[in-house]
């Protein structure tokens, strides 16, 4: 019976995918906030390792403003676009090898716990 | 299952070996020949479909294309055979034929420099004849079922693109499964196939930490396949398909014993499947099942699997759950003491409403019903349980064995109403009737 892991071929280089990271808030947070992860410590390694491009947190959705255009004319309106429970307050962007790796970031941050995060790839369009 | 006018082939059910086959081909005449061509292929097919599908994803990237590429080898098989013989290496020519059609198209889509190149290095691979190394045909076909079952694929897509992708099952008879339509089913395939290329999904086996968080999610894929296929209006041929992909699992990572355990699962399970019905159709319950007709050689593999497992693990567990029933020489014999112990470690790992519900029935029959209905209603606590039909049937066999028959028969057709299944229906009733 062999104990050594499969043996596994990486992807090719060259091929990352960009990501914008969506922080976000959940009305059901993980429960136990002493063991969540420190966000310096996950914006240096990020930053490093050369996979976080940029980011920023967001002020709260009370400073958020509509901007739409219907027949040439201009509709501003105060608020987000959509009333929701969850709200985001940050972004990150990042460039991964896939979205495996995408996912092992997301879950070192620590809005993964106290909140949610949404992984939203980049288009993609055929040359 | 073969479909020659449709160039499409199942590979399934036949165990045929090549060189029996090849014996074949030449004896007959033509319409022999080309029915043992025929078998010949849908026998290659079996093993070598998945490996050259997940060969070609590695090399293109492109599932659609690679799928393509392999049926029209499959195609050009049951055209070629017939006349020139089946050849020495069936799946090596599969494979080569395969390779080239993909070179031809990616050649003529005049595609990036890179991926040109690496055809052309698989072009000279192929000119050379060698045998492509085992070890790294087995690693595609890990990476081709890790992506399929990937957590960011929604369950049902999971399936279905492993159904089509590495059992090669027909969209017409997934789309029948699920209850769609073909053309539904092939959107919901190039959808998540769609996905897998947008959302960065890699084509790779995790490591570490990361395959023990994924394992779980292949298992649990293979076993709603079983699921669907064991089922009383499910597709028989997809329980078959799951033990396959479960064997191949198994021979791909001989040291994760919840895989070996899920296999074993499957044997006993599926051991029984000649008396779950009887004459017309209808579900016989474990107990009166004639044990005379279940699958000794499969309940012997499940008991060797077993055997080598170490204690913990759901699956585990589980197996060892269908082990009793299945070594027990008539139903009055099952250790049921034994199972409401498994039950007990079981509900400990899967604390689901469901698992609880099946301890309530194990711990009934192992020490009556009084204890059955008390753990009933533990299970039953906080209404998790209700609008399960099989929660009602569970509480109507107590109350029977407690004597109280005209509870137990308006309960049964309370299930029998509420149980989506015509059978499982039919078989509710039939105990309302004789309590």
């Amino acid at each position: 019976m062999s104990v050594e892991p499969p043996v596994l071929t990486s992807q090719p280089k060259g091929t990352d995918v960009k990501y914008m990271m969506l922080v976000c808030t959940d009305t059901e947070p993980d429960p136990e906030p002493s063991n969540h992860p420190d966000v310096e410590v996950w914006v240096a390694e990020n930053d490093a390792a050369g996979r976080r491009l940029q980011g920023a947190q967001l002020a709260p959705a009370s400073a958020a403003t509509t901007v739409r255009v219907r027949n040439g004319q201009l509709l501003v309106s105060d608020g987000p676009f959509a009333e929701v429970k969850e709200m985001i307050v940050g972004f990150d962007l990042l460039e991964c090898a896939d979205l495996d790796e995408a996912i092992e970031v997301a879950r070192a941050h620590p809005m993964a716990w106290a909140g949610r995060i949404e992984l939203r790839p980049f288009a993609e369009f055929e040359q | 299952m073969t479909d020659p006018a449709a160039g499409i082939v199942v590979p399934q059910a036949s165990d045929q070996d090549g060189a029996a086959v090849q014996r074949q081909a030449g004896n007959g005449g033509p319409a022999a020949g080309r029915a043992a061509a025929a078998q010949a292929v849908a026998a290659t097919a079996v093993e070598a479909y998945p490996r050259i599908v997940a060969a070609l994803i590695r090399i293109t990237g492109d599932w659609t294309l690679a799928e393509d590429c392999t049926q029209e080898a499959l195609a050009r098989a049951l055209a070629r055979w017939p006349v020139d013989g089946v050849p020495a290496n069936p799946a090596g020519w599969l494979m080569a034929v395969a390779r080239n059609r993909l070179l031809d198209v990616l050649r003529r889509a005049s595609v990036e420099r890179r991926k040109l190149r690496d055809v052309a290095v698989l072009a000279l691979t192929a000119a050379t004849e060698e045998p492509v190394p085992d070890e790294e045909v087995v690693d595609d076909r890990l990476r081709l079922i890790f992506t399929c079952c990937h957590p960011a694929l929604s369950p049902q897509a999971r399936v279905a693109l492993t159904l089509r992708t590495i059992c090669a099952v027909p969209t017409a008879d997934i789309a029948r499964a699920f209850l769609v339509s073909e053309s539904t089913m092939t959107r919901r395939l190039t959808r998540a196939k769609t996905r897998i290329a947008e959302a960065g999904i890699p084509y790779r086996v995790p490591r570490g930490h990361a395959l023990t968080e994924r394992l779980p999610g292949v298992l649990g894929v293979l076993y709603l396949l079983f699921t669907q296929g064991y089922d009383a209006d499910g597709e028989p041929a997809f329980a078959e398909e799951a033990i396959r992909l479960a064997r191949l699992l198994v021979r791909l990572m001989p040291e994760q014993p919840e895989a070996t355990a899920l296999l074993a699962l499957f044997l006993l399970q599926h051991s029984r499947r000649a008396a779950r019905r009887d004459a017309d159709g209808d579900l016989v319950p474990l107990d009166r099942q004639d044990r005379s007709s279940w699958d000794r050689a499969a309940i012997a593999e499940g008991v060797r699997l077993i055997a080598r497992l170490p204690e913990h693990g759901p699956y585990a567990w589980q197996a060892r759950i269908a082990l009793c029933h299945a070594t027990a020489a008539s139903a009055e014999q099952t250790d049921w003491r034994r199972i409401a112990d498994c039950y007990d470690h079981l509900l400990l790992l899967q604390p689901t409403p469901v698992v609880a519900l099946n301890r309530a029935v194990a711990h009934g029959c192992a020490y009556g019903p009084e204890v059955g209905l008390s753990l009933l209603a533990e299970a039953r606590s906080g209404g998790r349980l209700d609008g399960y039909p099989l929660a009602l049937a569970v509480e109507a066999d107590l109350l029977e064995r407690q004597g109280d028959r005209d509870r137990a028969a308006v309960l049964f057709r309370a299930a029998a109403d509420r149980v989506p299944g015509e059978a499982e229906r039919r078989a509710l009733l039939n105990r309302a009737r004789s309590g």
